[in-house]
C-alpha cells in the first residue's frame, strides 16, 4: 500500500449532534438525581430501591447508560485518532474500547433490571 | 531621543552548523520614539547579530509575514507593542511546523490545506457581461470572514493542526472554507460541505477557541466553523 493521506470518510456531522445530543440526556438525568440527592437527603437504602424499582427509572437509567456509551465512544475514538498513528495498533484499540463500552452496558442492565 | 534596552531570549536554530535548538539571551537599546514595535526591536538586533533569520514585509499587519510566537503565544511582531510584553521576551517560530531556520517556518502544510477547501468563488452559470453583483446584505456575510491575512497565528495554536496538519484543515482554511460558503455568488456549496464532511478535516475541531484567542485581525474562525457544522445540518435535518 502506497503511504498516502487519505481523508473523505464522509461522517463526522452524526458524531458531532450525538455528543451533544447525549450530553443533553446526561445532563437532563444529573439533574433529576440531583433533585432527588437534594431533596430527599435522608433517603436511606429502601427509599432508593422504591426509586428504581420504577420501570420508568429503570428505562431512564439505561438510556442515559446508552448516552454516556455512545458519547464515550465518540470521544475515546477521537483521542485515538490523534494520538495513536499505527493503523493496526489504532484499529485494536476502537475493538477494545467497543468490546469494554458493550460489556459495560451489559453489566449497566444486569445492575440497573435487577432491582 | 529616549533608548531603552530590551531584552530577548530568541530561539535559534540553523540546521547547517546547530544539531539542535538553543535559546540566545541577547539584548538590544531602541529608540523608544521611533521604535515601538516588536518587529522594530527584532529589526535592531539583527544589526546585532546578522545571523538572526525571520519573515518580515509591510510591518503594519497586513502581509502576515511576521507571524511568531510571542512569550508563549502566537501574533505578529509588527503590530506588537515592546511595552505590553514581559522582558526577557521570549521569541520561538510557529509551533508545530518545521522550522527551516530560526524563525523562519515551512508553512507548505498550512497553504496546502488552505488550497484544499478551493479558496476561489465556483460559479457554473455564464458569467455576466460585467460582474457578478451583490446584494449589500449578502456582501455583509463576508465581513468578518474576508480580512484573514493567512498569517497562521490560528492554525498553528490549534492542537488539533499540530497532531493532524496533514488532515485537519485548521482554523485558517475552515475560515476561507467559509467565506466562500457563505458567499452567494459561489454555487459549489453542497460540493464545499461534501469536502469537509470528515471526522478529520472539519471535526477535529473541538471549540477550545484558541484560534480565537490568538488572531491579530480579531476574526473567530470558530463561529465560521460552527456555522459550518450549522449548514451540514441543515442539509441533513
Amino acid at each position: 500500500m502506497v503511504n498516502r493521506i487519505v481523508v473523505g470518510a464522509h461522517y463526522g456531522l452524526r458524531d458531532w449532534l450525538v455528543q451533544r445530543a447525549t450530553a443533553v440526556i446526561m445532563l437532563v438525568y444529573a439533574v433529576a438525581v440531583g433533585a432527588f440527592v437534594l431533596f430527599a437527603a435522608k433517603a436511606g437504602y429502601a427509599d432508593w430501591q422504591q426509586l428504581f424499582s420504577c420501570t420508568w427509572v429503570k428505562v431512564l437509567t439505561t438510556v442515559t447508560v446508552l448516552a454516556l456509551l455512545w458519547h464515550a465512544w465518540v470521544g475515546i475514538r477521537d483521542i485515538w485518532m490523534d494520538y495513536v498513528q499505527p493503523l493496526g495498533l489504532r484499529v485494536t484499540l476502537h475493538v477494545l474500547t467497543i468490546v469494554w463500552l458493550v460489556g459495560s452496558l451489559v453489566y449497566s442492565v444486569k445492575v440497573v433490571w435487577g432491582v | 531621543m529616549t533608548t531603552q534596552t530590551v531584552k530577548f531570549r530568541v530561539y535559534r536554530y540553523d540546521p547547517d552548523k546547530d544539531a539542535k535548538p538553543y535559546m540566545q539571551d541577547i539584548s538590544v537599546e531602541v529608540d523608544t520614539t521611533t521604535e515601538r514595535k516588536l518587529l522594530d526591536a527584532l529589526v535592531k538586533l539583527k544589526v546585532v547579530d546578522e545571523t538572526l533569520s525571520f519573515r518580515r514585509s509591510c510591518r503594519e499587519g497586513v502581509c502576515g509575514s511576521d507571524a511568531m510566537n510571542i512569550n508563549g503565544k502566537n501574533g505578529l511582531a509588527c503590530i506588537t507593542d515592546i511595552d505590553t510584553l514581559k522582558q526577557p521576551i521570549e521569541v520561538r517560530p510557529l509551533p508545530g511546523l518545521p522550522v527551516i531556520r530560526d524563525l523562519i517556518v515551512d508553512m507548505t502544510q498550512f497553504f496546502k490545506q488552505y488550497h484544499s477547501i478551493k479558496p476561489y468563488v465556483i460559479n457554473d452559470t455564464p458569467a455576466p457581461d460585467r460582474e457578478r453583483l451583490q446584494s449589500q446584505e449578502d456582501r455583509k456575510e463576508l465581513d468578518g470572514l474576508y480580512e484573514c491575512i493567512l498569517c497562521a497565528c490560528c492554525s498553528t495554536s490549534c492542537p488539533s493542526f499540530w497532531w493532524n496538519p496533514d488532515k485537519f484543515v485548521g482554523p485558517a482554511g475552515l475560515l476561507a472554507a467559509y467565506r466562500f460558503i457563505a458567499d452567494t455568488r459561489d454555487t459549489a456549496t453542497n460540493e464545499r460541505l461534501d469536502n469537509l464532511e470528515d471526522p478529520y478535516r472539519l471535526f477535529r475541531c473541538h471549540t477550545i477557541m484558541n484560534c480565537v484567542d490568538v488572531c491579530p485581525k480579531e476574526l473567530n474562525p470558530t463561529k465560521a466553523i460552527g456555522k459550518i457544522k450549522e449548514m451540514m445540518l441543515k442539509r441533513v435535518a
